[in-house]
C-alpha cells in the first residue's frame, strides 16, 4: 500500500527557507509571488491493512513534529 | 560525580563535554553508545552532546531521539538525575519531549558559529548556580538550526515559570524571545544552543563555561 505524507509547517511559524525561496523567485523576475512554504514528503510502501491509527502514529511519533508541522496522509495505490 | 555522555552517530562534542566534565568533576564520564539499552548503574549527571546526529536527517535530532538509550535517558530526567543538552543535545531533548518548543533553521539561513555574549537570567538552578542572575557571560554558538520556537502561550508560561536559563544578548538566530537555555519544569534538565565546554579554561579564550559544571557539582553533591 503506497502513501504519501506531506509535512507543511503550522500557519504562523516562520519559515525561513521559504521566504529564501521565495526572494529567489523574485530574483529571477517572477513578481507577485506573495509567499513560499517550504515542506517534506514522505512515499510509504507498508503493509496491505496498515490501519490509519497506524499510520497517524506514525506521523505523530516520527515524521512530523507536531510542536511546529501538520500532516496530511494521502494514499496513492 | 557518576557522569554519563550518550554518544550517537554523528555527535562530535562528545570528547569536548567528557574533557570539561573530568577537569571538573576529576572522574572521566562513561561514554554511553546510543545503542545501549541502560545507563551504568548510580549515574548522577547525563549530559548529551553537540553535534550533527544522524547527518541531522529528518530534523536535527529527530532520529536521534528515538534511540534505545533514550527510555534510561527519559526515566533518570523522571527520577531527578540532572541532564543538560548542549546544541544537539538540546534539538534532541526537545524531540525528545523532556523540553517544550522546536529548534528551527536560523532565522537568517546562516550557520552561526562565533563568541556571543547571553545573560543569565536567574542563578537559581542546578544548572546557573555558578553564575550572578542578570550576569553577561560569554560562549561560543556554532549551530545551523538553534531558533527556539514556542507558541505564544507557552512561551509566557516558560516565562513566568522562571525557565529560562540564559538569554542572547543580541540577535544570534531569530529564537523566540532570545531563548538560549532552557530548563524543564522540575530544573533539573538544561538545554542550550551556545557550548559552555569550549570554554574551560583560560587558553579557551575564557572560562565561562567552566562556571556552568561547577556550579552544577556543587548544586548536586
Amino acid at each position: 500500500m503506497k502513501l504519501r505524507v506531506v509535512v507543511t509547517l503550522k500557519p504562523g511559524v516562520l519559515d525561513p527557507q521559504g521566504k529564501a525561496i521565495q526572494h529567489a523567485l523574485g530574483s529571477l523576475g517572477f513578481d507577485g509571488v506573495a509567499d513560499v512554504r517550504a515542506g517534506k514528503i514522505f512515499e510509504l510502501d507498508v503493509a496491505e491493512g496498515t490501519s490509519d491509527a497506524a499510520i497517524g502514529e506514525m506521523c505523530e511519533k516520527l515524521l512530523a513534529n507536531t510542536v511546529i508541522e501538520n500532516y496530511r496522509i494521502e494514499h496513492v495505490a | 560525580m557518576k557522569s554519563a555522555v550518550i554518544v550517537f552517530p554523528g555527535s562530535n562534542c562528545d570528547r569536548d563535554v567528557a574533557v570539561a566534565i573530568e577537569a571538573v568533576t576529576g572522574t572521566a564520564p562513561a561514554m554511553v553508545w546510543h545503542g545501549e539499552s541502560e545507563l551504568p548503574a548510580g549515574t548522577d549527571l547525563i549530559a548529551l552532546p553537540g553535534g550533527f546526529s544522524y547527518g541531522d536527517y529528518l530534523r536535527c535530532g529527530a532520529i536521534a531521539a528515538r534511540s534505545a538509550v533514550v527510555k534510561s535517558v527519559v526515566a533518570a530526567a523522571e527520577r531527578g538525575v540532572p541532564v543538560i543538552g548542549i546544541c544537539n543535545g538540546f534539538q534532541i531533548l526537545t524531540e525528545i519531549g523532556l523540553l517544550p518548543g522546536a529548534l528551527m533553521r536560523n532565522k537568517r539561513l546562516d550557520f552561526v558559529c562565533r563568541d556571543v555574549d547571553l545573560t543569565v537570567v536567574s542563578s537559581q538552578s542546578i544548572f546557573t548556580s555558578g553564575y550572578d542572575a542578570g550576569e553577561t557571560i560569554r560562549i561560543p554558538v556554532a549551530h545551523h538550526d538553534g531558533n527556539y520556537f514556542a507558541d505564544e502561550a507557552t512561551l509566557d508560561r516558560l516565562e513566568g515559570e522562571g525557565r529560562v536559563a540564559f538569554r542572547y544578548a543580541e540577535d544570534v538566530n531569530g529564537s523566540a524571545r532570545g531563548i538560549a537555555g532552557l530548563l524543564n519544569d522540575r530544573g533539573n534538565v538544561l538545554g542550550m544552543m551556545p557550548h559552555p565546554e569550549r570554554r574551560i579554561e583560560d587558553a579557551h579564550g575564557g572560562a565561562d563555561g567552566r562556571r556552568l559544571f561547577e556550579g552544577l557539582v556543587k548544586a548536586v553533591a
